[in-house]
């Protein structure tokens, strides 16, 4: 085998990664040229969000188990970043009750957002010790348990969050250009994540975890490497979001925008890199149709009373609808490749369904 | 400190969870599916009784029974439109589906009625008060001790003695074999979905009437409590359930004495903990069930 022919292969095995960067960063110039303030809004949030899928498709896509607990690493990184980086004087007045230790921190924001991730990774390595231990249904409920723990924490704990108050004056940031770059970075270390050692013996122990076992997987410990390093994500997305949203409730990490993370995971395929953005693309896609038809709705009054919740209900009527026919996501657990025609050809091999 | 209130408390409190247990692992016995849009069940029954006493006028029994077959209902609606066709798939994709038919329940209450709570009438016997030896309690905590013994009695008679219980066992036990000896999957999945919305109509009447309210997120504390005192208990029989129901009250009254008044708030968090840290050491639950392959390592 010559060199070239080695690089061809090669670059049709990673072909996946330009396939998916290439439209984001085209989109990406597109609307910063171009677009309206808002959809750079959109596009903004959208690549954040693109890093929380990311991340939750390290651990729930290779591990198979529902992290429910990733919205609240989120919350642990953006509260984190947050406090590191607002100035003393902002947050004296934001939150009368913080410990003055808390109000004395600044420091720029690159590196409180990456102090952020690696505050939720600490508590991830601290409650993931336990957790990862329990399996199937009795480790769904605890981790949702825990999502409950981290919130009840968030909103009682009013010496570091301002409570279930709103936490204002965090600096703004996170532009587009920062939201997509740090997409990209996300998105190019989920892939390797997926294809490394450590991602196959993950993805070994959903597929089977007996079998796993039996050729010397650890399974509990990967698990728990998998777990770390995807609150990890979580922690650092959580700080982009937070500056650029500038300022949050912990009702912001709860069990509704976790619904939503879950369906952009499930509708996308949660088994690749290509699902999650896939999904995430789609679901940012028509929220914002349905944010618009509601506003649209309500500011006609031809209703007699105002219309919530429309895109939540739709949001759950599509995720049921994927799961009854393509239970593994609009793309399935298998990487787009390359030529992209020939994964028609594949549907012969049995797909992995329990992408989920 | 444990005295005759603490103890009609704890075991009004405690029949209250186990009702709320007992309806959630009939399912996740033969279904494996941990059922999220349970809560929801609680929720609509709740809708029930507001609609039937404040839009139909009906008479206080009759509401309840409104408000159970609600509950009921939508149970069965959810097993066939929703869990039916995913039941083949993955064990995740199952749990997904109950939570987006719980997004999906929460939603359409709220586009149709409102995001406001509803006042509930319930008959003034529920919030008079009664003194027995000395102990003060309303006579709802009596008649939710009352009506789950009469459950729990009428429960396991069905469960050991009929033909539909003793199917419905089998399935929990091994599914594909209670097949193969002729029981229709469709007939017990349905029963179990049914005997759930009924327990969980039941619960609801208990549960609305500590508050006398009913709003869109009704159903996440009950399902909450729900899912821990079923891990807890063990989710391998309806007796580990509602064994789970009664040290969950225990434990919710023993806290809610001991923590200091600061701490109170952090009362769930203390709670959570502790059924964490208890599963640790011992992940099938206080009751063992048969076969299980829970734990990893």
């Amino acid at each position: 085998m010559n060199l070239t022919s080695r690089l061809a292969a090669f670059s049709r095995q990673h072909s996946t990664l330009p396939i998916l960067m290439i439209p984001l960063v085209l989109v990406g110039l597109g609307l910063s040229m171009f677009g309206s303030s808002l959809l750079v809004n959109v596009y903004t949030y959208f690549c954040v969000s693109l890093i929380m899928v990311l991340g939750l498709q390290m651990f729930m896509g290779n591990a198979g188990i529902l992290n429910w607990v990733h919205i609240g690493f989120v919350g642990i990184g953006a509260y984190a970043s947050g406090i590191l980086s607002t100035a003393p004087l902002v947050k004296g007045m934001g939150v009368p009750n913080m410990y003055p230790a808390l109000v004395e921190l600044s420091m720029p924001v690159i590196p409180a957002i990456l102090l952020g991730g690696v505050i939720a990774a600490l508590v991830a390595a601290v409650i993931g010790y336990p957790l990862m231990r329990l399996s199937d249904f009795v480790g769904v409920i605890t981790l949702f348990a825990t999502l409950i723990v981290i919130h009840v924490v968030m909103t009682q704990w009013d010496n570091v969050t301002n409570g279930p108050r709103t936490f204002f004056g965090v600096q703004e940031f996170t532009t587009l250009t920062v939201a997509l770059i740090a997409a990209l970075i996300v998105m190019v270390v989920a892939y390797w994540f997926r294809e490394s050692a450590l991602g196959l013996r993950l993805r070994a122990s959903r597929d089977d975890r007996y079998a796993a076992m039996a050729v010397g997987i650890d399974v509990v410990r990967v698990r728990y490497y998998g777990f770390v390093s995807s609150a990890l994500i979580a922690g650092m997305a959580g700080g982009l979001w937070g500056h650029f949203i500038t300022s949050f409730s912990p009702k912001a990490f709860y069990i509704s925008e976790m619904f939503i993370l879950l369906s952009m995971i499930v509708i996308g395929g949660s088994g690749s890199i290509s699902g999650a953005v896939t999904g995430t693309a789609l679901v940012t896609v028509a929220r914002e149709a349905f944010r618009q038809l509601e506003g649209t709705i309500n500011n006609a009054h031809v209703l007699s009373f105002e219309v919530y919740g429309l895109t939540e209900a739709v949001m759950a009527i599509a995720m049921v609808t994927i799961l009854i026919w393509r239970p593994g996501g609009v793309v399935g657990g298998q990487e787009l490749r390359w030529p992209l025609l020939k994964r028609a050809k594949r549907s012969e091999t049995k797909e992995v369904e329990d992408g989920v | 400190m444990i005295d005759l209130e603490f103890l009609i408390n704890t075991l009004s409190l405690g029949s209250l969870y186990a009702l709320l247990a007992l309806g959630l692992v009939l399912v996740y016995g033969i279904l494996k599916l941990v059922n999220f849009a349970y809560g929801e069940y609680i929720m609509i029954a709740g809708y029930g009784l507001y609609f039937s006493a404040t839009v139909l006028q009906l008479p206080w029994w009759a509401t309840m029974l409104f408000g159970v077959a609600a509950a009921v209902l939508t149970s069965y609606l959810t097993e066939l439109a929703a869990f039916r066709p995913v039941r083949t798939k993955s064990a995740n994709a199952l749990i997904v589906t109950s939570f987006a038919v719980s997004i999906f329940l929460q939603n359409a209450v709220l586009i149709l009625v409102s995001p406001r709570a509803r006042a509930v009438q319930l008959p003034p016997i529920f919030s008079k008060t009664v003194n027995i030896a000395g102990a003060t309690t309303p006579v709802r905590n009596l008649l939710i001790i009352g009506t789950t013994i009469v459950v729990l009695v009428l429960m396991s008679l069905l469960m050991k003695k009929t033909v539909l219980g003793i199917a419905m066992r089998a399935a929990a036990e091994k599914f594909t074999t209670t097949r193969l000896m002729g029981v229709p999957a469709n007939l017990v999945i349905s029963a179990a979905f049914i005997i759930s919305g009924l327990l969980a109509g039941i619960a609801s009447i208990f549960w609305i009437g500590r508050s006398s309210s009913v709003d869109p997120i009704t159903g996440a504390a009950p399902l909450l409590i729900a899912f821990i005192a079923t891990v807890m208990g063990g989710m391998h029989s309806p007796t580990g359930a509602v064994v789970g129901g009664f040290v969950y009250g225990l434990l919710f009254n023993i806290l809610s004495i001991t923590l200091p008044a600061s701490m109170i708030s952090y009362r769930d968090a203390f709670m959570f903990v502790i059924v964490v840290l208890f599963l640790l050491f011992r992940p099938e639950g206080i009751i063992k069930g048969g076969y299980t392959e829970e734990r990893v390592g």
